[in-house]
């Protein structure tokens, strides 16, 4: 299926190749720098792409694309979700997924991308399954593997691979057992001119981060189970016993994953924790502009907005800003035309507003199209949706684990038009 | 000559005898490949490290084989004997890497070696290893195409296993190797539907997308008009012969087949990976009913919210879905409403998609939303803006006026790219309602000026002549302005001046005859053939004179005939041709190895064809013991006493009030242990298939199959007669580590009494001295390695034998305790006596010559591979334990047959002990319904264990 696998940096530098089948020259490649060429923005490449003898699939994850070969037929999802399973990887095994940590790390790079595919079909992509194989980096061991020819790689199959539980790694021993779970709620508004949402959505995931020894079987149960309408699980999770009873039942692989997402769609109501009053006109004459933007709390449940930032993609004419804030900072970035305003905790009091000038470039038309304002916020012990979980309950193991629930709610992709 | 003394310094490191050098230098190389970089040079250095003990460098010194094997095909070479005795490693890991390293090798001179891997590797007990020997078949495929019948055989074999493992990996080999065998699912179809949900996700896509194609060859259309859902109505119904009568109407029944994989693939939906989300969405897509689509709505739109390339598939696919079923995204219209910070591709798709929802009733609510989007500073997406606002004004004619109103509104934006994009669309929509538009014609020719986009001037200039009457004094100095400007215009703006200079010639030659002439003449010497040959067609046509007189005549109904107005399609029109969620539906082309998506047969193909034997759970055991009674356990075991007696085939049948009973008994080939102290062995029983009923009231017969296979591991076989070079390597760890099971576990006495007595020695050729011997199946005494056999011999002669003993042996090395010499035998007096064997594990036979004084007679004594085990105690757990252990390069099986009134622990102990010495595992499982039972055995001197899997299948004969 996967042929090859190119790695290219923000500047069209091919930094690691790696083929599962007979070699592809990397001229390949070509052909997608003339497709990332015509797109300008990195966002914009197609992700499919057809050249006389290939098709390319790519991904473009942390500044970097992830460009694979393939030559027949494939369901191009399948490659994408492979592709950034391969991020995931990296981004857990080094804590980030960049071109330095990746070339720093090479030679685990490249045995994990052996073991993840073999002829280019998936072989094993559980985290759990692939750090009994192959260690990740730690600076203690290298150095003891230095002086003693040790090795980063397992000798035998993990018991994972074979077991009907693939996810989790055999014989897990903690001193202290604790299962935490975050469930982070992110909202995707549309918020038009006037104020009024256009459109609202939540998307809702709990992180968990489980480190509990053993075989241990968990059950989650919410209180408000039927606003999980639409759930995407963790394959740990049994879904029969979800569809029947609502409850969460799995035996969790060890350490941090992702054990379910949900989605809130548009057709129901969702709370919208801030309103913005804004307006930013142009003036033809004097070349200038004016900016005026105050925010203020609307449905926060009677919690504290924390973090607050506005982010604002400037139209080209627009050369620099004159403003002032009344709480944070705002800087002005004339080349990537982005105003930040970074306001912090929101004090319901006192609301913080940002006012001043823009100079515009003389002698070309004003723009037609004021600019979107993108917010940014956290809400801690809050989830927006109203989900709460009730309990969490273990079985099979005797010991007794800390448990803990934390909620946060944040905005996902919110805009204001103006 | 940098990188020459850099690899003279890797070559060093590589030769050094410190295992780090070594593994520092082959992480430097491996950098290298990573990079691009050659580092074949090193070839010879690196592949002598491939037997490394070190698991990481040996690891890297595969990878850098895969990658330069090919180029250096000689040395590459070098290193198969190691990866062939890996295949032979008793630890799974290691036989599965040494197969994914030796299948990767692209050297056509070892597919047969590859081959035979394959094949063994298919037969593994780990479903690792088998599950790496599906993918080896596709990588021997690609190299040789020749072999695919073979592979296919291979194909087959692994279709049947029933190990989720295996599952997802087969399918992609069948997908790639015989895609067309669809003969090979029917029998696996429902085990793989079953399956599916435990198998790993990515296994599942294929499997999917497989079976929709399996469906829409096997199951008839649901889709027919006035189809009826009557699915509860079971399949097999007794009355559907009385039916069949008024089935002319022919009401659709959904195949219980077809709604299984409805069923089972629909919890995919709630998968966290994409690929699968989509592939249940495809496959709902083209196989559900109509109303059942839409439960795969909700799950693409979550998708939405996944990484931008995932967006951009699940975008295409909705964007073709809703053009056929705007019901099923138009709930969720909102979820395709456009963001500023979306990538351009992401826009487009989504105004696509917004446009192919637009009704009458959200209509209003996406105009709005669209005259956001063509203020959007990204002018690509607002000019796209501009054509779906066209293409709903089309649609809807309630909105036809709103749209067109809002479009000249448009023509006096800032952006050029815009008002070109309004002046293309404005011109598309006045062709369906042109006499109502009079002023925007004017409109648009006072804007002529301004305009610069030459799609947009040449769109106003054919606006003019097909509408001259409408604007007749502008026209004119439209034309006039263009003659000025003729030749610094653009082709398409060149053409569309000729045209309207022939239009107006035409209708108004008063005024723009000159004009016409002048512009024709400029024509005439441009230096584009097309505006050449254009030009010299309109004259011809609208000028006349003598030679082109006929044309002329026509040429008003030709050049202004009534046009019809184009018709403002989506993209996605005809994707729907290419399979949802597809490369190729992706690209809209046909990818490489698209498989075309075939129409639903008219009528169903035989269903019968899925049919497989299933097990029905039996009465239980106790009823059962008492319903036999032991005169035919006996009877059984008489059957089997006259059979099953040598290492071929053969098989007999006794019959008693219908049962039928009987064995076969293969042993694989004869092999010689020089060095016998392992041997692992698995008795399996499968296939227990019952067939046959008794009495007159159940018409069916049940048979019972027992099958009992003994897998072979013979690593010190292969390890000595393979790889004598080697043979000091591993087996150290090995032995140790197996000696330790030994202490384990105790060898029990094996119940079972001495069945069968063979012929040692006919009493004609033994002039009177007859001998016969049979296993006593108990430890012997001498030495623990040999096989106790006791041998009668009888004196037949009528005068007494003297000096009985045992003379020569062959094969020489054979260690045989002999009996002590019988000094004297009376004539018809019998005498048992004692010896002991060593087989060494084999079933090569022990020959030796049975003296007498007088006379030596050349004997041989050949055991059955049941005989050289011991049976041995063990817990289930202990068993499964060694079972995991068990690697399965050979295998011996064994076919008892019998009824299943009879299948009862006890009857089938009785059957599998008359084949093997081996010992019973007492099972946690009591209810033996489920008929599992195990067995645990030992050869001489090692473990060996029987491994159980008693599987009984129920043909039902419908």
């Amino acid at each position: 299926m996967i042929h090859s696998l190119f790695l290219i940096n923000h500047l069209g530098d091919i930094f690691l190749e790696k083929h599962w089948k007979s070699v592809i020259s990397r001229s390949v490649c070509d052909y997608f720098f003339e497709a990332r060429e015509k797109a300008v923005d990195p966002e914009n490449v197609p992700p499919v792409l057809q050249t006389p003898h290939h098709y390319l699939i790519s991904i473009y994850r942390g500044k970097l694309f992830f460009l694979s070969v393939i030559q027949t037929e494939v369901p191009p999802l399948f490659v994408i979700e492979f592709l950034h399973r391969v991020a995931d990887t990296f981004q857990d095994y080094f804590g980030e997924c960049s071109e330095s940590v990746i070339s720093d790390n090479l030679v685990i790079v490249y045995e994990l991308l052996e073991e993840m595919l073999d002829n280019g079909f998936p072989l094993a992509t559980e985290s759990n399954v692939l750090k009994e194989m192959i260690r990740p980096p730690n600076i203690l061991r290298s150095v003891v593997n230095t002086l003693t020819g040790g090795s980063n790689v397992g000798e035998t199959l993990p018991q994972g691979q074979l077991s009907n539980i693939p996810w989790r790694r055999a014989g897990v021993k903690y001193a202290n057992n604790e299962a935490y779970f975050d469930v982070t709620e992110e909202i995707d508004a549309i918020v038009d001119k006037s104020g009024t949402t256009v459109s609202a959505e939540i998307q809702g995931v709990i992180e968990a981060c489980v480190k509990l020894s053993g075989m241990p079987d968990l059950t989650m149960s919410f209180m408000n189970p039927r606003l999980l309408d639409d759930v995407s699980f963790h394959p740990c999770v049994r879904f029969r016993r979800w569809e029947s009873e609502r409850v969460l039942s799995f035996i969790p692989p060890d350490g941090n994953f992702t054990l379910m997402t949900y989605h809130i769609s548009s057709q129901n109501l969702v709370a919208i924790p801030v309103y913005v009053k804004q307006s930013i006109n142009f003036f033809e004459a004097g070349s200038c502009g004016r900016l005026d933007i105050t925010i203020g709390p609307k449905q926060t449940m009677g919690k504290t907005v924390e973090d607050l930032k506005v982010t604002i993609h400037m139209p080209k004419a627009v050369l620099n800003a004159n403003l002032t804030a009344t709480q944070g900072n705002y800087t002005y970035d004339c080349t990537t035309k982005m105003l930040v305003w970074d306001i912090g905790k929101l004090n319901p009091q006192k609301l913080p507003n940002l006012r001043g000038s823009l100079s515009m470039q003389t002698g070309v038309p004003n723009p037609e199209e004021n600019p979107s304002l993108n917010i940014d916020l956290k809400i801690q012990q809050l989830a927006i949706s109203g989900l709460k979980v009730s309990r969490l309950d273990m079985y099979g193991e005797k010991y007794k684990p800390f448990k803990g629930v934390k909620y946060v709610t944040k905005a996902g992709k919110f805009q204001v038009r103006t | 000559s940098c990188t020459a003394s850099l690899n003279e310094d890797l070559k060093e490191m590589l030769e050094s005898s410190k295992e780090s050098l070594k593994l520092e230098a082959m992480k430097r190389i491996v950098g290298l490949i990573a990079k691009g970089k050659s580092a074949s040079e090193l070839f010879p250095a690196v592949v002598k490290n491939v037997a490394s003990k070190n698991i990481e460098l040996k690891k890297l010194v595969y990878v850098y084989l895969v990658r330069y094997a090919e180029e250096q095909q000689d040395l590459a070479l070098l290193s198969i004997s190691t990866f062939q005795r890996a295949l032979k490693d008793p630890n799974q890991f290691i036989r599965a890497s040494a197969l994914r390293v030796l299948s990767s090798i692209r050297v056509p001179i070892i597919v047969p070696i590859m081959m035979l891997a394959i094949k063994e590797a298919a037969a593994d007990l780990s479903p690792y290893v088998r599950k790496t020997s599906a993918h080896a078949i596709q990588k021997l495929y690609s190299l040789d195409p020749d072999q695919k019948e073979q592979l296919i055989e291979v194909i087959e074999k692994l279709l049947k296993d029933k190990s989720t493992l295996v599952a997802g990996s087969v399918v992609m080999a069948f997908e790639e190797v015989c895609p067309d065998r669809i003969d090979l699912i029917h029998k696996n179809y429902r085990k793989l539907c079953n399956l599916l949900v435990d198998v790993e996700e990515w296994g599942q896509v294929v499997i999917i997308s497989m079976l929709t194609r399996y469906a829409r060859t096997q199951f008839t259309s649901p889709w027919m008009e006035g189809a009826e859902f009557d699915e509860n109505k079971a399949f097999y119904d007794s009355d559907s012969e009385e039916k069949k009568d008024q089935t002319e109407a022919k009401p659709y029944v959904m195949d219980p087949d077809h709604r299984l994989l409805l069923r089972n693939t629909k919890p995919l939906l709630q998968s966290r990976n994409t690929a699968v989300v989509m592939a249940v969405a495809q496959l709902y897509w083209h196989l559900a009913p109509k109303h059942e689509v839409s439960i795969v709505t909700k799950s693409l739109v979550r998708l939405l919210r996944s990484h931008r390339e995932v967006q951009y598939i699940v975008l295409q696919n909705i964007a073709t879905m809703s053009i056929q079923r705007k019901g099923m995204f138009e709930p969720f219209i909102k979820s395709f409403y456009v963001r500023s910070t979306d990538a351009t591709h992401i826009k487009t798709l989504k105004l696509e998609i917004l446009t192919n929802l637009a009704n009458e009733a959200n209509i209003s609510t996406i105009l709005r939303e669209f005259q956001t989007y063509v203020k959007s500073q990204d002018k690509a997406f607002a000019a796209a803006t501009i054509q779906a606002i066209g293409r709903c004004a089309t649609n809807i004619s309630e909105v036809t006026d709103t749209c067109l109103n809002g479009l000249v509104l448009l023509l006096s934006n800032r952006d050029e790219a815009v008002v070109a994009e309004s002046i293309v669309v404005i011109k598309k929509l006045l062709q369906t309602q042109p006499t109502q538009h009079g002023d925007i014609i004017k409109h648009m020719a006072k804007l002529f000026d301004n305009v610069t986009v030459p799609m947009a001037r040449a769109s106003i200039l054919w606006l003019m002549g097909e509408y001259c009457e409408k604007v007749p004094k502008i026209a004119p100095d439209v034309l006039r302005k263009m003659a000025k400007t003729f030749t610094a215009e653009e082709d398409i703006v060149k053409l569309q001046t000729v045209n309207l200079a022939a239009k107006l010639y035409l209708t108004n030659s008063k005024q723009t005859k000159l004009l016409t002439q002048y512009i024709l003449n400029l024509g005439k010497y441009d230096q584009n053939y097309d505006i050449r040959d254009r030009t010299r067609f309109i004259r011809q046509l609208i000028v006349p004179n003598e030679k082109s007189g006929a044309l002329s005549k026509y040429a008003r109904r030709i050049l202004l005939a009534p046009k019809p107005a184009p018709v403002l399609e989506s993209a996605f029109k005809d994707r729907d041709r290419y399979q949802l969620g597809t490369l190729s539906h992706s690209l809209n082309l046909k990818a490489t190895g698209y498989q075309e998506l075939p129409d639903w047969p008219a009528v169903a193909p035989d269903q019968s064809v899925r049919n497989v034997e299933i097990v029905e759970p039996t009465k239980q055991p106790k009823s059962d013991d008492k319903f036999y009674s032991d005169d035919e356990d006996e009877k059984e075991e008489e059957g089997s006493d006259s059979s099953g007696s040598g290492s071929e085939d053969s098989s007999s049948s006794s019959s008693s009030e219908g049962l039928f009973l009987s064995v076969r008994f293969t042993v694989s080939g004869a092999f010689s242990f020089h060095e016998a102290k392992l041997m692992l062995l698995v008795i399996s029983i499968t296939n227990i298939s019952m067939t046959a009923g008794f009495g007159s009231f159940l018409p069916k017969l049940e048979f019972i199959t027992i099958m009992i296979s003994f897998f072979y591991d013979f690593f010190f076989f292969c390890q000595h007669c393979l790889f004598p070079q080697n043979d000091s390597k591993n087996p150290t760890f090995r032995t140790s580590g197996i000696s330790l099971f030994h202490m384990s576990f105790q060898v029990t006495t094996s119940s079972f009494g001495p069945l069968k007595t063979y012929e040692l020695l006919h009493h004609m050729t033994g002039k009177g001295l007859s001998a016969k011997y049979h296993f006593p199946r108990q430890p012997c005494l001498y030495q623990p390695s040999m096989v106790a056999v006791q041998v009668i011999l009888t004196n037949s002669s009528d005068h007494a034998l003297e000096e009985i003993h045992i003379g020569d042996q062959s094969p020489a090395s054979l260690n045989i305790h002999c009996f002590n010499t019988i000094e004297r035998l009376e004539p018809g007096a019998s005498v048992t006596v004692s010896m002991g064997i060593d087989f060494s594990d084999s079933t090569q036979a022990a020959n030796f010559q049975l003296c007498t004084k007088e006379d030596q007679f050349s004997v041989s004594i050949q055991p059955a591979v049941g005989e050289l085990l011991m049976p041995s105690t063990m817990t289930e757990q202990d068993f499964c334990k060694e079972q995991g252990k068990l690697q399965g390069m050979n295998e011996t099986s064994a076919t008892i047959t019998m009824a299943t009134a009879n299948a009862s622990r006890q009857a089938i102990n009785k059957q599998v002990l008359s084949v093997a010495n081996v010992g019973e595992v007492p099972s946690s499982q009591n209810n033996f319904s489920s008929l599992e039972a195990r067995w645990a055995t030992e050869t001489e001197a090692t473990i060996c264990i029987g491994s159980p899997k008693l599987d009984r299948r129920l043909k039902n004969i419908a």
